[in-house]
């Protein structure tokens, strides 16, 4: 199944990019070449197989480690804004977005 | 001493250091001296590098003893440090400089090295030939008119045009093993989790893993030793226990050190399309790790195609989701004038991110949309369970894996231009290790078209570098193949 370009305006949407209609036109292409390319996994049976979300998992169990509920870092809040683009009493600025 | 300085690796180095025959502040200066041709760096911090080398010899003369005391390299520039700023080659990091070091980059200063700044790479680390750098291309100081691969590429020209030692890199799918063999040095991808991932720019997190890039297997030791190790800031770190790699391959002698090791020839590893010279190369070093005892036994790895395709949807999966915190909100450049918070977004990410990283993000938004999520994210992650169960079959029936890295030698810079999924075939043989998060190596053995060098690929079963290591230094005490340079590195 071929992807369209309304299909490829709606995905750059949703990942917040503004590709011009030129743009839109070649990712049309290529993403559809290299969906091409995917057909042969589709049609692989994977009934029953668990998927591996992390490698590790295919040999050992793997738990999510939890950390003790205390306060590790102090507070770099400057430091850490130090490279925003826009800020003003230690908060990050925006575009207007209630009127 | 007869050698130029700059010729000089980690542990020969350090053993004129340890001996009081050289200084870190010579031995920097010769690096520095040398011009970098080949766009290898992205910043080259002359001054800081001379600052921690003069301060590395003032330690070891007050007689500290750190393991990598005075030693030369610098990071590709997806870790984050704080010294120098940090682009992961990508224009919408122009200018950012991380408050923190990663972990990997912190572990090697406290073990002693002197940074000489930041190698160029794919941006985000997406890429095999290193096109795709918002800051220029980099060169393969072999015949620059080729690729360095990638997206490790500055740190794999920088090392192979000896303006460095030795390097760190990332490997995804492939980004440490690809570059080495193509630019005739040595490299190592360790098991999934065993170098923290914190401080290192994601691409895809299941699959990114830090190691070091050098002239040898026992260089790469010397640097993965300092690397690994458990880290409580990454959620995914090993907790295991680092074992003494350095000192496992010292132990190694007499004439058949590989005696009792069985390294598997997966038949899907030696296709019809794999080039002659690749071949030629690959069965030679082959044949030496037999002389030193080693037996070749034949293994299958019957989804190794698949792996193309399953890669490619994971890895732009986890792409599009690590890649939405570049907003323009709280770090990096942001688009001027925005009219309002949508148009901030997508000015800010469109005119920061380069087309490769677009696209990657496109097919990433789209696997994981509603009604596309089950036939091709969640089934690729089914597949990814197969490849690795083929791994674990496979090492039942021997100690390594062996074959090409990749299916030719280092091709033209542009040649891959108009068809970004011809690029991502070429990943065919390091993408099933990366899959299943296994330590894998490139380890140079001999030349192929053009003089170009060809890497040998071995992969280990999960915790297995140092088998891997062994064999590899075990091949270069009996080679010279590792100790081949560029003609275009022996001019200045």
């Amino acid at each position: 199944m071929a992807l369209n370009l309304d299909d490829v305006a709606r995905l750059a949407k949703l990942a917040r990019l503004a590709p011009s209609p030129e743009q839109q036109a070649t990712l049309l292409t290529q993403l559809n070449g290299f969906f091409e390319h995917v057909e042969a996994m589709r049609a692989v049976d994977t009934r029953g197989v668990q998927p591996l979300y992390t490698p590790l998992s295919a040999v050992q169990e793997v738990s999510l480690r939890l950390r003790e509920d205390a306060v590790t870092e102090s507070d770099q809040r400057a430091a850490n804004q130090a490279c925003a683009p826009a800020v003003e009493d230690g908060l990050f600025l925006v575009p207007k977005v209630i009127e | 001493m007869t050698r130029a300085l700059h010729e000089l690796g980690v542990a020969e180095g350090l053993s004129l250091l340890e001996a009081g025959q050289l200084s870190s502040r010579d031995w920097v200066d010769a690096l520095l001296a040398r011009p970098d041709r080949y766009g290898a760096f992205l910043l080259r911090d002359a001054d800081g590098a001379r600052a921690a080398a003069a301060a590395a010899d003032a330690r070891r003369a007050a007689g500290e003893h750190a393991p990598l005391l005075g030693v030369p390299l610098a990071h590709k520039d997806i870790f984050v440090t704080a010294a120098h700023p940090t682009t992961a080659g990508s224009r919408i990091l122009e200018g950012y400089r991380s408050p923190f070091d990663a972990t990997v980059v912190a572990r090697l200063t406290q073990a002693g090295v002197v940074s000489l700044g930041k190698l160029n790479c794919d941006e985000f680390a997406m890429g095999s030939a290193n096109e795709n750098s918002a800051y220029g291309k980099v060169h393969n100081p072999w015949d620059p008119s080729r690729v360095p691969g990638g997206s490790s590429g500055g740190s794999a020209a920088a090392v192979a045009a000896r303006l460095l030692p030795a390097a760190t890199g990332t490997d995804t799918g492939g980004s440490i093993r690809q570059p080495a063999s193509f630019t005739g040095i040595t490299g190592i991808k360790p098991t999934y989790g065993r170098c923290s991932r914190y401080g290192m720019i994601a691409f895809a997190s299941s699959l990114d893993q830090a190691g070091p890039m050098a002239r040898s297997a026992e260089d790469c030791a010397h640097l993965l030793s300092a690397m690994a190790g458990f880290d409580e800031r990454d959620a995914t770190s090993l907790q295991q226990p680092v074992p003494d790699w350095l000192g496992d391959m010292r132990a190694q002698h007499g004439s058949q050190p590989l005696k009792g090791l069985r390294i598997g020839l997966p038949d899907e590893f030696f296709p019809a399309q794999l080039d002659a010279d690749v071949n030629a190369a690959v069965r030679a070093g082959l044949a030496q790790l037999e002389k030193l005892g080693a037996e070749l036994v034949e293994v299958q790895l019957p989804r190794t195609e698949l792996a193309i395709p399953v890669y490619y949807l994971i890895a732009p999966a986890e792409a599009s989701s690590n890649l939405s915190r570049f907003d323009g909100v709280r770090y990096g450049r942001r688009c001027e004038n925005p009219k309002d918070l949508l148009d901030l977004y997508q000015r800010t990410r469109t005119e920061g991110f380069g087309p490769e990283v677009q696209r990657r993000i496109l097919i990433g938004a789209y696997v994981l949309s509603h009604g596309y999520y089950d036939a091709y994210y969640l089934q690729a992650q089914k597949l990814r369970r197969m490849i690795a169960d083929d791994f674990q079959a496979a090492f039942k029936g021997c100690d390594l894996i062996a074959g090409p890295v990749a299916p030719s030698v280092a091709w033209k810079l542009g040649a891959q231009d108009d068809d970004p999924v011809k690029a991502y075939l070429a990943d065919i043989f390091t993408l099933p290790g990366s899959l299943a998060g296994l330590p894998g190596m490139s380890v140079p053995v001999g030349r192929g078209a053009g003089g170009m060098p060809v890497g040998l690929q071995l992969i280990g079963n999960y915790f297995m570098e140092g088998r891997l290591l062994h064999t590899a230094h075990a091949l270069q005490q009996a080679t010279d193949w590792h100790r081949a340079s560029p003609a275009a590195a022996q001019g200045v």
